[in-house]
């Protein structure tokens, strides 16, 4: 197919129709709402369902209930929005349901403000909802690899039965990029939704709930989710490399936009003879555990620094990766202003010490 | 690193700026290079301020917001005097000089002031300014070509065909002011 420059809002909302998802519920909210308004016109052109709900409480058991049909269900929204959907997430959880959310994170806590931010790490990667469970986290850093992971996050949903978020900040929903859209998309092969709720015509009724109130049942389902944690730990740690090799003095970390920003640095540094490397986590959950280790304890690598768009999420895991094995520095802006190339710059040369 | 083109569009709502940019981006990428077009955004109002940056690479494109950008064009005194100081050193700087009549003052960039507005109205519409602009921005870097952003204005805005031939002429004026 031939390539498109689109909004990432847009192209968000065009991937998940590639997969066949055309049933979404979704309340608007700045800076993703070109979502919505890209899918009011383009579901019912495929025969999908968009509802606007009441609220994001309302989207996120619209959710739960669509999501027990089998059908591919997803939202997305902005930072307060996806608070006020946690209930239903770890209900989602619970009740071991292939569904996506998408977050295009802008600047809190509270109400906040509508330009970019990235801190919602912790909601997302620790559990914003109550009780013991993960989500799958991706986080794109262009509009292209916002296309893949939305592709990426449907098939690990019904792969995992398991809830999936996307994070991005508001940026790459709001910029424009090329993108390219699969020309004749195909799922790879997924198990068979036999747990899905159509009717219990010809077999035995079944039940999808989060409500165990036995404590033998509820520590049985909590053994069965903390065995597909494992298997996801194993199987979908996703991260990319940028210019790292032994002449790397610092090894910088950095995901979504923030490490596009990291990039030019890097490329700017070396041209004045500093050596940096940037590790970027794509997958949040899985966290690339061994992988941050196994790059910090590389010999020429004196100090590590993460930079985000927060004040200091992210770096919290850097930290229980790297096991105090080399000096951690972090660098971060909040309340929508974005770390410039020149201040991730100046952050690496007071972390090498070669300014005050 | 790779050749890379650098441009920040400013002015207020209205006067095109967002569409500029992303004909300069469609145009990169119909040439086949990346790009990446990054608006303002925010709690903005008509009549507000509004620009947008877009970046077109032989490359891959990392950072897509610039904090000293190549090339600048202000279509309003407030844009002038908000990214004035920002074009980089050695860098370009287009100013509408029918709406602002003030220079940025700087001697360590390449200034073109082009009457934007007037030849805009001249030719037949305020609207054609950012067109005029853009045919000044082009000539002077070259980082598209003439007949690439006219065949993407076809492309993107079929339904004001008719307005192909203006927009050429508002391209071609531009162009003149800096020839």
């Amino acid at each position: 197919m031939a390539k498109k420059l689109m909004k990432g809002n847009e192209a968000i909302a065009e991937a998940a129709v590639c997969v066949g998802a055309i049933n979404y519920f979704a309340y608007p909210i700045t800076p993703q709402s070109e979502v919505a308004e890209y899918l009011a016109r383009r579901l019912p052109e495929v025969g999908g369902v968009f509802i606007q709900a009441e609220s994001e409480v309302a989207v996120g058991n619209m959710l739960f209930g669509a999501a027990c049909s089998g059908k591919r269900v997803f939202t997305t929204s902005s930072s307060p929005g996806i608070s006020l959907m946690q209930e239903a997430i770890s209900y989602m959880a619970g009740a071991h349901l292939p569904v996506v959310i998408v977050n295009i994170m802008r600047g809190g806590p509270g109400l906040g403000g509508i330009l970019p931010a990235q801190s919602d790490y912790f909601q997302a990667v620790k559990g914003g909802g109550h009780g013991d469970y993960r989500l799958i986290v991706l986080a794109p850093s262009s509009v292209q690899e916002a296309v893949d992971l939305t592709i990426l996050a449907f098939q690990l949903a019904d792969k995992y039965r398991a809830p999936v978020m996307m994070i991005g900040d508001g940026m790459i929903g709001q910029m424009m990029e090329s993108v390219e859209f699969p020309a004749k998309y195909q799922d790879p092969p997924l198990p068979p939704k036999d747990w899905a709720l159509g009717g219990a015509r010809g077999r035995k009724p079944q039940v999808i709930k989060s409500l165990f109130l036995d404590p033998i049942a509820l520590e049985k389902n909590n053994i069965l989710l903390a065995e597909k944690y494992k298997v996801i730990r194993e199987n979908e740690v996703r991260y990319e490399l940028y210019k790292v090799n032994n002449k790397n003095r610092l090894l910088l970390f950095a995901y979504g936009m923030m490490a596009r920003i990291c990039q030019t640095a890097i490329d700017e540094l070396e041209t004045e003879g500093i050596s940096v490397g940037l590790f970027r986590p794509i997958s949040l959950f899985p966290f690339p555990e061994k992988e941050v280790y196994r790059e910090v304890l590389k010999d020429n690598i004196e100090r590590l620094l993460t930079v985000e768009m927060s004040m200091g999420q992210m770096v919290e895991d850097i930290e229980r990766c790297s096991k105090g094995k080399k000096p951690l520095g972090f660098y971060g802006r909040t309340g929508g202003i974005v770390p410039m190339t020149e201040e991730v710059k100046g952050a690496v040369k007071k972390e090498l010490g070669l300014v005050k | 690193m790779p050749k890379q083109f650098e441009v920040t569009l400013a002015g207020f709502g209205g006067q095109g700026i967002m569409l500029a940019g992303q004909l300069l981006a469609y145009s990169g990428m119909a040439e086949g290079k990346q790009v990446t077009w990054v608006p303002s955004y925010g709690p903005e109002m008509r009549g507000g301020t509004a620009y947008c940056t877009v970046v077109i690479s032989e490359g891959r494109i990392g950072a897509p917001i610039i904090t000293q950008p190549q090339s600048v064009c202000v279509f309003n005194r407030p844009s002038l005097e908000k990214f004035g100081p920002m074009v980089k050193s050695g860098g370009l700087l287009f100013i509408n000089s029918s709406l602002v009549d003030i220079a940025s003052g700087r001697k360590d960039i390449n200034e073109y002031l082009i009457p934007a507005t007037d030849t805009a109205v001249k030719i037949g519409s305020v609207k054609f300014a950012n067109m005029v602009m853009l045919g000044a921005y082009i000539h002077i870097t070259s980082v598209v070509k003439f007949e690439t952003i006219l065949q993407i204005f076809l492309e993107k805005m079929g339904d004001k065909r008719q307005f192909l031939e203006s927009n050429r002429i508002a391209l071609e004026e531009g162009r003149k002011f800096v020839q």
